[in-house]
């Protein structure tokens, strides 16, 4: 044995990026092929639209029952629906898709068998952050635009604030589906983690009783969590006048603490 | 004496107060096989993943091509290569999108189509990973951790589950991959695996080394005992036994008599020249043996001489944490 062990050229602190386009990439391909979550995180806002606005009487028939100077007078019920929609679209794909996937891959070993590559784990978090927020805004822009065809809606009064909420709530319950992927321990905990939080948040956002028609203790809690306050906010961008100070700091501040936290919690195995 | 390409030493590793890596020393030099062999719970997964700078030592050095990967485990992920004991993949990734995935992660990649063909996983390449037999994800894994064209390769287990067909044919890669230049370091609880293909090898025992060296060189320095193996046709099995017995009380040459598996064989233990005691006493009683056989030795005797108890790979964590006490 004559060959000696000179120290490797390359020497990377903790990891690359080398190879992220093509993780991204071969990410999204997989992921295709699972038919649940591109379907819940796609279709899902618009299956809901379209149902509630379809199916349930007297939700095209403008309201004539508020004040006729009240912004809701005239206004067609399925068209308040909307934020709500737009808030579900959000809390899918953070909530109940992107932690278990997560959780799998840990509870599988596929983020211990990535950190022994130069590839960074962060990596696959990172392709799934973004996978699912591309879900998210294109599942969002789906419902949109097919509420528009069947229902027609009237145009946002504020759009750059109904944008402003929609990008601060994904940021919140992004934040937010990290924290459960960071903590639950097993796929199975993270799907119980992020269904007993989805459904009364769902709630919250006026999935059963949107923006109008919501009770007022409803409302006052719903304002401090972040799929309420980012259906009310968008509530109130689209149809009123005033500026949802208060929602917006709400998110801001939801998705300011869970980070820190969920990047600490994280495990990689 | 060339620098070893992989130096561990005086490793300890505990989770909460269970020590699993307790005092464990080795170098490996350029272009060997080198095997951790022990039983279950022994603590060799945990002492490779340290290595790999996968989980943080409580003591000692790990190093790999002269870099502390305790401090610095980035800087080896280019050239050290890791199977996993544990690790799956997505069960819709295919064959094929794997290899080219981790290739990418690396500065100076293999070619996956040669890697897909040296693991005969070629015909397989669009085979998703949730339909691959056992010993197909085995290659498949044994390829995602060649793929960076690693100078140093750790294969944890990497025989485990399959069948003795896909054992050797694995055996046979492992050399064909030594032979490419790689230095592996193979762990295995499997004696005869490591008998086979290790240059050299440590055997660990509850977070310890307990004995070092090559297969041959470790069995050559048992104690020189012999064992003969006699077995009798049935109805002269008990007086055989019997005669064998007193035998062993009476004559140096013969230390002791077992049973030795089949109710018709008799195991006899003793020096080198055991057979010379036991056929002038078998023809003494007029016993004619059926069969006669001497054992020979392996590393499984070379475990019983150094820890005093038969090698059972699937011993239990208590038996191994007493072992470790003791
Ligand atoms: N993450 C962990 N937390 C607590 N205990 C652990 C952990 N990992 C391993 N152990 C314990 O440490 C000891 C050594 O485990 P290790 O996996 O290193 O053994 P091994 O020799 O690789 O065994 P096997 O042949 O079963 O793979 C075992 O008793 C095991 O139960
Ligand atoms: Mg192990």
């Amino acid at each position: 044995m004559t060959t000696t062990a000179p120290a490797p050229t390359t020497a990377r602190a903790a990891g690359s990026w080398r190879g992220f386009g093509r993780l991204l990439r071969t990410e999204t391909a997989v992921w295709l092929r699972d038919f649940a979550a591109p379907f819940f995180g796609i279709l899902f806002p618009t299956v809901i639209l379209l149902g509630v606005g379809l199916a349930i009487p007297g939700m095209r028939d403008p309201i004539t029952d508020a004040p006729p100077d009240s912004v809701w007078y005239g206004l067609t019920p399925v068209a308040t629906y909307l934020p709500t929609v737009l808030a579900m679209a959000v809390g899918t794909a953070s909530l109940t898709v992107m932690p278990v996937t997560i959780a799998t891959y840990r509870e599988k070993g596929v983020l211990r068998r990535l950190s022994t590559t130069p590839m960074r784990p962060q990596g696959i978090v990172v392709a799934h952050l973004v996978i699912n927020a591309v879900t998210t805004v294109v599942g969002a822009a789906l419902a949109l635009v097919v509420g528009q065809l069947v229902f027609g809606f009237v145009a946002p009064e504020q759009l750059g604030v109904v944008v402003l909420s929609f990008v601060l709530g994904m940021a919140a319950m992004f934040t937010l589906g990290m924290l459960v992927a960071a903590v639950a321990p097993r796929a199975s905990a993270a799907n119980a983690i992020a269904m007993s939080l989805y459904f009364p948040m769902l709630l919250l956002a006026g999935l059963w009783t949107p923006g109008p028609i919501m009770p007022e203790v409803l409302r006052q809690i719903g304002q401090f969590t972040p799929l309420g306050a980012a259906a009310q906010s968008m509530t109130t961008a689209w149809f009123e006048q005033g500026f949802p100070l208060l929602q917006l700091v709400v998110m801001a501040v939801w998705s300011a603490v869970a980070l820190p936290v969920a990047i600490r919690l994280f495990r990689w195995s | 004496m060339a620098q070893p390409i992989v130096e561990v030493r005086n490793l300890r590793k505990t989770y909460g107060d269970k020590v699993a890596v307790d005092d464990v020393s080795f170098a490996v030099e350029p272009g060997e096989i080198f095997g951790i062999l022990g039983p279950n719970g022994a603590g060799k997964t945990t002492t490779v993943e340290t290595l790999a700078g996968l989980r943080h030592a409580d003591g000692g050095t790990v190093r790999v091509l002269g870099i502390d990967t305790q401090r610095n485990p980035g800087a080896v992920r280019d050239h050290l290569g890791v199977q996993l004991q544990e690790a799956a993949l997505h069960d819709k990734i295919t064959v094929g999108e794997a290899l080219r995935l981790f290739a990418a992660f690396y500065d100076d990649p293999a070619d996956p189509g040669e890697l897909l063909e040296l693991l005969d996983l070629t015909p397989h390449a669009g085979v998703q990973f949730a339909r691959l037999s056992g010993g197909q994800r085995q290659r498949l894994s044994i390829a995602l951790a060649l793929v960076g064209n690693p100078r140093v390769a750790i294969l944890d287990e990497l025989t485990t589950g399959l069948d003795p067909q896909a054992r050797r044919s694995t055996w046979d890669l492992v050399e064909r991959v030594r032979d490419t230049g790689v230095t592996i370091l193979l762990v295995t609880h499997f004696m005869d695996e490591a008998e086979r293909l290790c240059d050299r090898l440590v055997v660990i025992d509850g977070g310890r080394v307990v004995a070092e060296g090559t297969p041959a060189g470790l069995i050559d320095g048992l104690e020189s005992e012999r064992t003969v193996v006699v077995r009798f046709a049935p109805d002269e099995a008990a007086r055989a036994r019997g005669v064998l017995d007193a035998l062993a009380a009476r004559h140096p040459d013969v230390l002791r008599v077992d049973d030795a598996g089949a109710a018709t064989e008799v195991a006899v233990t003793g020096t080198r020249r055991v057979l010379f005691a036991v056929v002038p006493a078998l023809a003494e009683a007029d016993l004619v043996p059926e069969d006669v056989r001497t054992v020979t030795k392996s590393l499984e005797d070379v475990f019983l001489a150094v820890t005093g108890r038969q090698y059972d790979p699937q011993a239990t964590d208590t038996e191994q944490l007493e072992g470790a006490r003791s």
